[in-house]
């Protein structure tokens, strides 16, 4: 039927490993994932090194300046620029945090924990790095139910049957 | 006329698509979604949703910085 657009179907896989776990970094894998997920696609989510943060149950997510010399926040009609040095300073980080998480609320753009639910809640695949797990001391109990945990043999497989593979 | 309707205003990519797409299961085959928006982008997004999920996309408007769109669900 020509009328049935692309003819998706249930076909086209898709994996995203999540290599980051700062705020902004955060989003880019979750917005993707879900909205994949919300075009039939069926998504494989790998969270290894600082991406295994953005599955603990109680995320306290944080942005930084250092080393983020794109960084400039909109600010009474103009834009403030981010001097990389001041990311150094205490308090800094959380001010820029705080920030950040205002402006998403104010914009309407959905919070990392909103769109790990609608993850969750479209079947998305969500899989811990055992070897993360390890190396971080973390605990299984401290990340949200329903995930899976695998290495990256459990990655490579999904990504081979899969369209579309991306790393962030 | 509508089988449902949806008010996305105020939210921003992708929360448009995503509670549309929640919202269209709950629809039968031929029943129709009606969704407003504020977010430019979902006008794009929308065409790109449908052609790729095969719903179909009856109509889309804008008004005052109102977009609306009506999706007829096809399984």
């Amino acid at each position: 039927m020509a009328d049935a657009g692309m003819d998706l179907g249930n076909a086209k896989k898709m994996t995203i490993i999540c290599t980051k776990g700062s705020l902004d970094w955060a989003y880019p894998p979750f917005i993707l994932g879900t909205t994949a997920a919300a075009m039939d696609v069926e998504v494989t989510m790998f969270f290894t090194f600082y991406g295994l943060t953005l599955l603990e149950k109680d995320l306290k997510l944080q942005v930084t300046s250092l080393g983020n010399p794109a960084m400039s926040m909109p600010m009474m009609g103009g834009h403030m620029a981010m001097p990389n040095m001041v990311g150094m300073i205490p308090g800094v980080t959380s001010g820029a945090t705080m920030m950040m998480k205002n402006l998403i609320k104010k914009k309407g753009v959905a919070s990392i924990e909103e769109l790990r639910e609608a993850a969750v809640l479209s079947d998305v695949r969500m899989i811990a790095c055992q070897m993360t797990l390890d190396l971080f001391e973390k605990d299984k109990a401290d990340m949200i139910d329903g995930i899976e945990i695998g290495g990256a043999a459990t990655w490579m497989e999904s990504a081979l049957e899969s369209d579309i593979n991306l790393y962030m | 006329m509508a089988d449902a309707t949806l008010d996305a205003k105020g939210l921003n990519c992708p929360l448009p698509i995503l509670k549309a797409k929640k919202a269209l299961k709950d629809l039968e085959n031929g029943q129709v979604l009606e969704i407003v928006a504020t977010d430019p982008g979902a006008v794009k997004d929308f065409e790109a949703f449908c052609r790729a999920t095969g719903n179909k996309l009856l109509g889309s408007g804008e008004e005052d910085g109102i977009f609306s769109f009506q999706i007829e669900r096809v399984v």
